[in-house]
């Protein structure tokens, strides 16, 4: 990662709104003097959707809302240097999703620059503009949108300066890889000339002209991943992999059970380790040392005793009844402002009543883990600043600024004193919001005088990571004797609100969801609650469809009105041969729905065996189809919508977490199955490009057709009705 | 005790715990960070390295086990600045996303590709069995290695996984 660039350099720097002489202090603060170009947007561009921000940061890490004296007005800002190379620095945070790629590639369209001049300078607190996190499928729409207009500003003053250079009008210039020539004279320079040696501060308006996607030619492209080399040969230093001089590795002491607390401690032994910290800190226990095993021997001789949390607790066998029986009110009703995850139209009871065909179904969703193949993982290292002490922390989170505040909360110091820097991550799903991992390094850290990393263990990630939500799902639909929709209830407990309406046109409906107790820390996960509620909703749909005596997706384009979604589902089921007969104990689903910008279709094909005690299904094929507007990388995309698909494949098929009295019973990978190779069906992609409409992304939405359409391929092959996520652990269930 | 390790081509002495693993004297000693921890089970092979010229998984190998035999590492399969064709397949087939089990994928494919150099598509997926990809990437990794074999794409139900991609206008 490069830091920011010396002086005399054009410098861009979009600025939603108000507050434009603190930005710009903070903003020359960081980067120094020189040329500053200030893009004014309105606010509404800025922070989109608020609600959007609130769900997609879900549980764990509370108020995604910056605290105050953050600069968050800047949105994203942009350096070109003497030597051309244009630097953008983001608090985005790569992945694995390719956003350090595809966001280079949206800002060359814009700037008219070869990719290899965008240098990328993500997710560090101290150089980058405040960001509210990478989730919520937000970083195409958002800040691919920030970065375009950045670059398509930049583009405009550098024409401009030209033609000032020139004494030209700016309309006879063009730009051009990065150089504008004069057409008439011939005459070109390049943008490090025109940038090298500037100290100009200008604000510019968000009135920006975008190149449209049709004409595109750097975005809409596939090119090799930023960085791809270093994946390859073990290069790549994740947090995991950072070392610093005199660095120690840490090890936490976990309860015994979740909600117990500490009652007894001795510590004597691994106090008098060679080389061993022993650091305590209210109900914080760990050790440092100068190597994990040495770490993991002092742990041990800790002798530790728990009190149990009282009560009985549910277990993963009873947990549904316990979601069900502690439904609580929502925030808003319990804020006298209604239950805000509540929608109804019509009067869907009676519509009920008069329904020609009715189907009434309970589904359930288990809790599963996201299993992220790096653990949580920090490196924290204290320092002395001249007004206090400095903490830097390099950790693999989803929402680096959210983790700073949380370091500067337990350690009470200010915001800016801490920083935190993120190696682009092995992986998260939605699973790394939190800063948990980064607090306990910086606690040993702070004891032992020295840097320390800790990397949790996989055992840890399973037990005190949190998890996706399980959750109790009730659905009521009705149709007319022609197979039109008439009515439709939807109650969600627990598992969330994402995607909980329905998207095919019903006159009489209510959906609500409700908060219960859960007895297990859960949050965020890849999609949130819209892979169950697209689960429930589309099992119903494909029950009611053969109630009705019509083919499930004749049924659906007959309810759909949405163009692009009866295009992606038409798009699978061509590609699919939906039409086509498949062998005897073979069965075919299809399934589909709309969130985030994405519309997606999925088809699949089980074989199923019988005869085998419980019953075994193995899914043989699967298409997704998928169209999230202009498409900025397509193998970027196509290696999204495959891999959601095929994440998708564990939650429907096999991925639960077990526990009993608080404690997690399958907290291995050998217990925990996720899918395999040999779990991998035949599987084609479709991707639609819309060209004429915005760009959104595909981290989520691509997972959520699998479930319901293998749901119902097991159901055309066995006459069983799944109606619990996992489908097929260890043998099928549901109704017949 | 004293441990003479064989990394990469180069001599190490190490003086460790014998029963230390493998994974974690490659990356806590030597500084040899490219092979990961992921489980510490042997569950997932995003440790996996040769040792003697067979994969084996680092996080559950004493190093005792490496004393006197060869190890390679990730760092190490490159020869003379030219990457592994297993990497080089890897690239092309952009056969990752956060890439984080892509060192011990590519340790394990190189093993099975030294093996048995024209795998039928049944034969990689038996032979990755034990290497967990979290992010979906399967079908590319298996369309790399087949590459890497210099077998076509075409024909391997798990590498038709290739999309098409459809211009849309209302």
């Amino acid at each position: 990662m490069s830091g920011p660039r010396g002086e005399g350099e054009l410098r861009v720097v979009m600025l939603p709104g108000e507050e434009e002489s603190t930005t710009r202090r903070h903003f020359l603060k960081v980067v120094g003097g020189g040329l500053v170009v200030v893009l004014v947007a309105p606010r509404a561009l800025a922070w989109p959707d608020a609600a959007t921000e609130q769900a997609g940061a879900g549980g764990p890490g509370g108020d995604p809302r910056p605290a105050a004296g953050t600069p968050r007005e800047i949105a994203a800002w942009l350096q070109i240097g003497p030597d051309g190379v244009a630097t953008v620095y983001t608090g985005k945070v790569e992945f694995g999703q390719g956003i350090r790629t595809s966001l280079a590639q949206e800002l060359a369209e814009e700037l008219r620059v070869p990719l290899e001049a965008v240098c990328m300078v993500m997710g560090d607190t101290d150089l980058t503009p405040y960001d509210m996190g990478t989730f919520g499928s937000r970083s195409t729409p958002q800040m691919g949108t920030r970065l375009r207009k950045v670059g398509a500003a930049a583009r405009r003053l550098l024409v401009r300066m030209a033609a000032e250079r020139w004494s030209a009008e700016p309309g006879s210039l063009t730009a051009a890889a990065g150089r504008i020539t004069d057409r008439a004279s011939g005459r070109s320079v390049t943008y490090g000339e025109l940038a090298g040696g500037e100290e100009l501060t200008e604000i510019v308006e968000d009135d920006v002209e975008l190149t449209p996607p049709a004409r595109w030619s750097v975005a809409g492209r596939s090119v090799p991943r930023a960085g791809g080399a270093d994946l390859v040969t073990g290069a790549h230093h994740y947090t995991s992999d950072v070392t610093r001089p005199g660095m120690l590795y840490g090890k936490v002491l976990r309860p015994a059970s979740i909600g117990a607390t500490l009652s007894g401690l001795d510590a004597n032994a691994a106090e008098a380790m060679d080389g061993v910290v022993v650091a305590r800190d209210g109900a914080f226990v760990g050790v440092a040392a100068t190597d994990t095993r040495v770490a993991e021997h002092a742990l041990a001789s800790i002798r530790a005793t728990w009190k149990s949390a009282a009560g009985p607790r549910p277990s993963s066998k009873t947990i549904y009844d316990f979601l069900r029986r502690t439904r609580a009110p929502s925030r808003g009703e319990r804020e006298g402002r209604g239950n805000r995850d509540a929608f109804s139209r019509g009067d869907p009871g009676s519509a009920l009543e008069k329904a020609a065909h009715r189907v009434e179904r309970t589904f359930t969703v288990a809790y599963i883990a996201h299993t992220p193949l790096e653990p949580r993982a920090a490196v924290a290292e204290w320092s002395k600043g001249v007004d206090g002490p400095r903490l830097t922390v390099w950790t693999g989170t989803q929402r680096p600024f959210a983790v700073r505040e949380e370091l500067a909360r337990a350690f009470e110091m200010p915001v800016p004193h801490v920083r935190v820097l993120v190696p682009d991550t092995g992986s998260g799903y939605g699973g790394k919001h939190t800063g948990e991992c980064a607090v306990e390094a910086a606690r040993l850290a702070k004891t032992a005088g020295r840097p320390v990393k800790l990397v949790w263990t996989r055992e840890e990630e399973f037990r005190w990571a949190y998890f996706r939500p399980a959750g109790v799902i009730d659905v009521r639909a009705g149709a007319d004797a022609e197979g039109t929709i008439t009515a439709w209830t939807f109650d969600n407990y627990n598992s969330g609100p994402a995607a909980i309406r329905p998207m095919y046109d019903i006159a009489h409906q209510r959906v609500e969801f409700h908060p219960s107790e859960s007895p297990l820390r859960q949050g965020s996960y890849r999609g949130l609650a819209a892979t169950a509620n697209h689960f429930a909703r589309e099992m119903a749909v494909d029950e009611l469809a053969r109630e009705v005596g019509k083919d499930p997706l004749a049924f659906r384009l007959q309810n759909l009105s949405d163009p692009r979604l009866k295009a992606v589902f038409r798009a699978a089921a061509e590609r699919f041969g939906w039409e086509r007969e498949v062998p005897r104990d073979h069965g075919v689903g299809i399934a589909g729905g709309f969130e985030k910008g994405g519309y997606v279709a999925t088809c699949a094909e089980v074989a199923a065996d019988r005869d085998r005690e419980g019953g075994r299904v193995r899914l043989v094929r699967a298409v997704n189809a998928f169209d999230c507007g202009a498409i900025v990388n397509p193998d970027l995309l196509r290696n999204q919508v495959e891999g959601g698909l095929i994440q998708g494949i564990g939650g429907a098929l096999f991925e639960a977490i077990d526990f009993r009295d608080g404690v997690i019973t399958n907290a291995h990978l050998a217990d925990y199955r996720v899918p395999r190779f040999s779990d991998i069906p035949e599987i084609e992609i479709v991707l639609i490009d819309r060209k004429d409409q915005p760009s959104y992304g595909a981290g989520e939405t691509p997972l959520m057709g699998i479930a319901p359409a293998v749901g119902a391929a097991i159901f055309e092959a066995t006459g069983v009705r799944p109606s619990s996520l996992p489908m097929a652990r260890g043998g099928l269930s549901g109704s017949s | 005790m004293r441990i003479a390790l064989q990394v990469n081509g180069q001599r190490h002495a190490v003086d460790v715990d014998p029963s230390r693993s493998l994974l974690e004297v490659l990356r806590e000693e030597l500084g040899l960070t490219g092979t990961h921890y992921g489980c510490g089970e042997s569950q997932c092979g995003a440790c996996t390295v040769h040792l003697g010229g067979r994969p084996v998984h680092a996080c559950v190998t004493p190093v005792s086990d490496a004393a006197g035999r060869p190890v390679t590492t990730i760092e190490g399969l490159a020869t003379g600045g030219r990457l592994h064709p297993v990497q080089r397949a890897f690239l092309d087939e952009e056969a990752f996303q956060c890439a984080y089990c892509t060192p011990g994928m590519i340790m394990a494919a190189a093993a099975l590709l030294a093996e048995n150099p024209r795998p039928t598509d049944a034969e990689i997926v038996r032979g990755m069995e034990g290497n967990v990809c979290r992010c979906g990437t399967h079908p590319r990794i298996v369309a790399a290695i087949r590459r890497a074999a210099g077998l076509s794409s075409d024909g391997g139900a798990a590498a038709k996984a290739r999309a098409s991609v459809t211009e849309s206008r209302p």
